[in-house]
C-alpha cells in the first residue's frame, strides 16, 4: 500500500499509524498460539521459559512431554484421541448427509416456509451452547444415552448440521439448475443424476461443510461434558480437566498437536473456497 | 377472459391451471421430503428438549404430590385464621405415608424453600406422631411446635399447592414471593443473580466494543491490500478461527499468569515493580482479553467481506470533490460498512453473550458469566429446574438479538470463513 508521492505529511504520519495498529492487532491474533510451540519442548516442568531456553541452550528442549503423551502410564490421551476421532468422523458423516440432503430441498425454489424451516435448522449455531446442553442432555437421559458413543454422536450431529446446511446453501446458490434438468430429460433418474452431475458441482461446498462439522464435534467440550462418562472421554474433555486442575506441559504437546491439525484443515478449507470461487467464477 | 384462460387444456384433457397445481404441489412435497429428515431430527433432539426446560422451569409438581389430601382438604380454607381439623387429620395423613416412604426429608426442604423454619419443626414432627392417638389432629400437632400453631406456616404449605410455579424465574432475578403474596427483591448483600446478568452483559458489551475497534482497521487493509498480501494476512485472521478454543484459552493462562510473558514484559519495562506482579487472570481483565482475542476472527470476516465490496474509486471520488480523507472516509466509507459492522457486532455479542469455558478458565470468581451458574446448578446443586429457568432467560435474550440480527442482516447472509 506504498502512498502516492503527493500524501501531505500530517496523513503519512496518519498512515504509519494506521500500520502499526493493524501490526498490533494481527500480532495479537496470532502471537498466543505461537507461545505454545516452544514451552512444548520444555525440558522442565515448568509453563515460562527458564534460562536455558533463552540462551537457545539445546539441554534446554527436550521431547520428555510428547512421550509423557504418548507413553504415559497414567496418561488417558490415547483413549480421548480414539475417542475424538470416532465420534468426529460418524457426526460429519451423519451431519454431511442430513445437511446437504436438507440443504437440496431448501435451495429449490418450491419450498415452502424456507425462512421458518431455515431458522429451526440454523438454530443449533445461534443457541448458546450452554443452553444447547442442558436440552440435549435432557433427551439423551430420557432415551437413555447419556454417557454412550451413540449420544455425543447424536448430539455433535445436532450442532453440525448447521454448518453444512449453510455452505452447502451457498454453494447451491450459484448452482446452473438447467444441468440437473438436461440430466433428467436425457433419461436419468434423480439419484443417479445427484450422484453423477450434482454431487461432483457442490463437492467443494459439501467438503468444507463437513471440516466445519468435524472441527465442531474435534473441538466440543461444553455438551460433552454434561453427556460424557469416563469411558466417553474425548481430547478436549482431557483439555479442559487438564486445564482445570494444573497445567502440565503434557497439555501443551497436546496442544501443538492440535494447532499442527487445524492448520491443515486451514489450508484444506481454503483451496477448497478458492476452487469454489473459481468454479462459480467469484474470483476476480 | 378468464373463461377463456381456463379453456386452455393439457392433451390429456385436463385444464392447464389445475395440471400446473399439481405438478407445483408435487414439487412442494419432494423440496419438503428432503428437508424432512433433518427437520424431524431436529425437532425430536432439539426443539422439544427445549420445550422440555420450559416445562421443568415452571414445574412444581412434587410438593403437591407429597401432600394430595391437605391440599384437597385446604380449598376450603380461607387462610385467615388457622385451618379446621379436617386440615390437620389430612396432613397427618399424608405426612404418615410420607415418614412411611421415608420421604419427609424431601417435604421439609422443599417447605423450607418458601419459608424458613420448617426443617427442624417436621423433624420434631415425626418424632412426635408416633404416639399420637387417633383423632383431634389440631391439637396434637399444634402441641409438638408453637410454629404448627402458627398460621403463615400453613400459609405457607398453601402456596406449594399450585403445579407450576414462576418462582424458579423470580429466583434468577433475585426475587421471591413474601407471606403476603406480593413480588419482592431479597436483601442488597444477597442479590448473586442481578451482579451475574449485569456482569454477563458488561462482558458482552465490551468484548463486542474491542473486537469491533481492533477488527475494523485490521479488515479494511485487508479489504484494501492486493491479494497475494491480504491471503498471507487472512490466514493470522483464519489460523486462529480454526484452532481449538482450548487450545487458545490454555495460551493465554500461559501469557497471563503472575510469572508469565506478559507479566516478564512489563516488568522488563519497568511498568510493574518485579515483587508486585499484578494478577492478569481469574478476574474479569483475564475474561476480557482472552475472549476479545477467541471472538476477533467473528467480527473480522463479516466486516471483510462487505468491505471487498466496496469499490475504492468511490473513495477518490470523495476526495476529488474536494474531501479530506477523513470526511470521505466518515461520508462515504464508513456508511457503506454498517451491515457489516450490524453483523459482527451482534454475532460476536451472541457468541460472548452465552460464552461458558473462556470465563470458567480464565475468568476467576469475578469473570464468571451466567452460563457458569447454569452449568453450576446442573452439575452441582442439581437443581435443574432452576438451571432451566435460567437457561430459558437467556435463550430469551438471545432470541430477540437474533430477531434483530434477521430484521438488519438477514439470516441467509451468514458467510463463513
Amino acid at each position: 500500500m506504498a502512498l502516492p508521492k503527493y500524501t501531505e505529511p500530517h496523513y503519512r504520519i496518519w498512515h504509519y499509524i494506521y500500520l502499526t495498529i493493524c501490526g498490533a492487532v494481527f500480532f495479537f491474533l496470532i502471537a498466543p498460539l505461537f507461545v505454545i510451540f516452544p514451552l512444548s519442548f520444555n525440558a522442565e516442568e515448568f509453563l515460562s521459559f527458564s534460562d536455558g531456553m533463552k540462551s537457545l541452550d539445546p539441554d534446554a528442549f527436550s521431547l520428555r512431554w510428547y512421550k509423557d503423551m504418548i507413553y504415559g502410564t497414567k496418561n488417558p490421551w490415547g483413549l480421548a484421541a480414539k475417542n475424538s476421532f470416532v465420534i468426529a468422523i460418524f457426526a460429519t458423516i451423519g451431519s454431511v448427509v442430513l445437511g446437504t440432503v436438507a440443504a437440496l430441498g431448501l435451495s429449490s425454489r418450491h419450498m415452502p416456509y424456507k425462512g421458518l424451516i431455515m431458522a429451526v435448522l440454523i438454530s443449533p449455531m445461534i443457541v448458546p451452547l450452554i443452553i444447547s446442553g442442558v436440552a440435549i442432555f435432557f433427551f439423551m437421559a430420557k432415551a437413555g444415552l447419556a454417557a454412550t458413543h451413540t449420544g455425543i454422536v447424536l448430539a455433535h450431529i445436532i450442532l453440525g448440521t448447521p454448518f453444512v446446511v449453510i455452505t452447502v446453501t451457498a454453494t447451491l446458490s450459484g448452482f446452473d439448475h438447467s444441468v440437473t434438468r438436461a440430466a433428467a430429460s436425457l433419461g436419468s433418474d434423480p439419484v443417479n443424476t445427484f450422484m453423477k452431475i450434482t454431487l461432483p458441482l457442490i463437492l467443494p461446498g459439501v467438503i468444507s461443510g463437513g471440516l466445519f462439522a468435524f472441527v465442531t464435534s474435534f473441538d466440543e467440550v461444553v455438551v460433552v461434558l454434561f453427556l460424557a462418562g469416563l469411558e466417553n472421554t474425548t481430547i478436549p474433555i482431557q483439555m479442559w480437566t487438564g486445564l482445570r486442575e494444573q497445567l502440565s506441559p503434557t497439555i501443551l504437546a497436546v496442544a501443538t498437536c492440535l494447532i499442527i491439525l487445524s492448520t491443515l484443515i486451514l489450508v484444506t478449507a481454503e483451496l477448497l473456497r478458492r476452487r469454489s470461487e473459481r468454479l462459480r467464477g467469484i474470483n476476480r | 377472459m378468464s373463461s377463456e384462460t381456463k379453456q386452455i387444456l393439457t392433451t390429456d384433457g385436463i385444464p392447464l391451471e389445475v395440471s400446473l397445481k399439481k405438478a407445483e404441489r408435487k414439487n412442494k412435497i419432494k423440496a419438503f421430503l428432503l428437508v424432512a429428515p433433518l427437520l424431524f431430527f431436529l425437532i425430536i433432539t432439539y426443539v422439544f428438549p427445549i420445550g422440555d426446560m420450559l416445562f421443568r422451569s415452571v414445574d412444581d409438581k412434587m410438593v403437591t404430590q407429597m401432600l394430595p389430601k391437605t391440599f384437597k382438604a385446604m380449598e376450603n380454607w380461607d387462610g385467615q385464621e388457622l385451618p379446621d381439623e379436617e386440615v390437620f387429620a389430612a396432613f397427618h395423613e399424608d405426612f404418615i405415608k410420607l415418614v412411611e416412604d421415608k420421604r419427609e426429608g424431601k417435604l421439609s426442604t422443599q417447605l423450607n424453600y418458601t419459608k424458613n423454619g420448617f426443617k427442624s419443626i417436621i423433624k420434631k414432627l415425626r418424632r412426635a406422631s408416633k404416639k399420637f392417638e387417633e383423632g383431634n389432629y389440631k391439637e396434637q400437632i399444634m402441641s409438638v411446635h408453637k410454629r404448627w400453631a402458627d398460621v403463615e406456616y400453613w400459609r405457607a404449605i398453601q402456596r406449594r399447592a399450585p403445579e407450576f410455579t414462576g418462582q424458579k424465574y423470580l429466583k434468577g432475578m433475585d426475587m421471591y414471593v413474601n407471606e403476603e403474596g406480593k413480588i419482592v427483591s431479597v436483601e442488597e448483600d444477597r442479590r448473586i443473580h442481578r451482579v451475574l446478568w449485569l456482569r454477563t452483559l458488561e462482558i458482552a458489551f465490551f468484548v463486542t466494543v474491542f473486537c469491533f475497534l481492533m477488527a475494523y482497521p485490521i479488515a479494511h487493509l485487508l479489504a484494501t491490500l492486493p491479494m497475494k498480501y491480504s491471503n498471507l494476512l487472512m490466514i493470522c485472521v483464519l489460523l486462529p478461527f480454526w484452532t481449538s478454543l482450548l487450545v487458545r484459552t490454555a495460551s493465554w493462562m500461559i501469557l497471563l499468569q503472575q510469572q508469565g510473558i506478559v507479566n516478564d514484559f512489563f516488568v522488563g519495562i519497568g511498568l510493574v515493580a518485579d515483587d508486585n506482579r499484578p494478577e492478569m487472570m481469574y478476574n474479569k481483565t483475564g475474561s476480557y482479553v482472552a475472549m476479545t482475542q477467541i471472538l476477533l476472527p467473528f467480527m473480522v470476516l463479516p466486516l471483510y467481506s462487505v468491505m471487498k465490496t466496496i469499490s475504492p474509486s468511490l473513495m477518490r471520488a470523495g476526495k476529488s470533490l474536494g474531501g479530506t480523507p477523513f470526511v470521505a472516509f466518515w461520508k462515504v466509507y464508513f456508511p457503506l460498512t454498517i451491515p457489516g459492522i450490524g453483523a459482527g457486532c451482534l454475532l460476536v455479542f451472541i457468541l460472548a453473550i452465552g460464552y461458558y469455558i473462556t470465563p470458567a478458565l480464565v475468568g476467576g470468581a469475578s469473570g464468571t458469566l451466567i452460563s457458569n451458574q447454569i452449568a453450576f446448578h446442573m452439575k452441582s446443586t442439581l437443581d435443574w429446574s432452576f438451571a432451566s429457568a435460567m437457561g430459558l432467560m437467556l435463550l430469551s435474550g438471545v432470541l430477540v438479538i437474533y430477531w434483530l440480527y434477521n430484521k438488519i442482516v438477514g439470516i441467509d447472509n451468514i458467510k463463513l470463513g
